[in-house]
């Protein structure tokens, strides 16, 4: 579901600054409710992020991470206009991707 | 964990975008076979297992910034950026010493991308966080420790 991937994506000189929002609950599979039962593993596993059908960065994630995480990292040889395509996939198969224009 | 049966499972609206079918039928990410061979340290226990299970051997190295707060209100979201200066630096990852599975996060760079990430752990108690980092096949280490008011894996 895109609405579950938030692009921000800018350019200077050729160097793009990539900003990603992610709703999920990120649950490790250690934590409890409030009523002491066990919260079950729910995750983003892994995350990929390409530029024009490139892949340019790779995530394996666990549970640690903050629930609807957020990210940020830089690559170069980015041009204004160009297509970014973010997808992911958690703990349990549940898949999501999203695109984005690099403003 | 083949897709159909795992999307019929849960979370059935994911598919109802065409172009998202698309996208999926392309097969981008790696087979799940792959990603559990590229998952070794997240199961592990403790901070030295998970550096282990990435390759042993980590030298102290200042030449990897680690920037997180040096108190946190809120384990549950603890900011963290790392960034390495080591040539050919192609992996960062993000521990924390005192979770219950210390391993938190594996980034893998590709040539072109700065290497350096921003985002946010879950910490469960006050702890060291780690940037350990692949840099021609040899792993680095940085430490800094954060102190937790309220931790995050257990609320």
């Amino acid at each position: 579901m895109s609405e579950s991937i938030k692009i921000r994506a800018s350019v200077q000189d050729g160097l793009a600054t990539v900003r990603l929002r992610l709703t999920h609950p990120m649950e490790s599979g250690l934590r409890r409710d409030p009523a002491g039962k066990s919260v079950p593993a729910d995750f983003i596993a892994e995350l990929e992020v390409q530029h024009q059908g490139r892949s340019v960065l790779r995530c394996d994630w666990s549970g640690g991470m903050a629930p609807n995480p957020l990210l940020a990292f830089k690559f170069k040889g980015a041009a204004k206009g160009d297509r970014l395509r973010v997808l992911w996939v958690d703990n349990r198969g549940v898949r999501s991707a999203a695109e984005a224009v690099i403003g | 964990m083949e897709m159909d049966t795992a999307l019929n499972r849960t979370r059935r609206q994911t598919l109802r975008c065409g172009a998202l079918a698309m996208l999926l039928a392309a097969g981008v990410l790696r087979p799940d076979e792959a990603r559990a061979a590229s998952r070794a340290g997240f199961e592990a226990q403790t901070l030295e297992t998970a550096l282990q299970a990435l390759g042993g051997v980590v030298a102290r190295q200042a030449d990897i910034v680690l920037t997180t707060p040096d108190i946190a209100e809120n384990g549950a979201s603890v900011p963290v950026t790392a960034t390495s200066r080591l040539p050919g630096t192609t992996e960062l990852y993000l521990l924390v010493e005192y979770n219950p599975r210390p391993l938190v996060a594996a980034f893998a760079f590709a040539p072109g991308t700065e290497p350096e990430v921003q985002t946010l752990v879950r910490m469960a108690e006050s702890s060291r966080v780690w940037a350990v980092v692949r840099a021609q096949g040899k792993l680095h280490a940085v430490a800094r420790e954060v102190r937790v008011t309220l931790g995050g894996c257990g609320v």
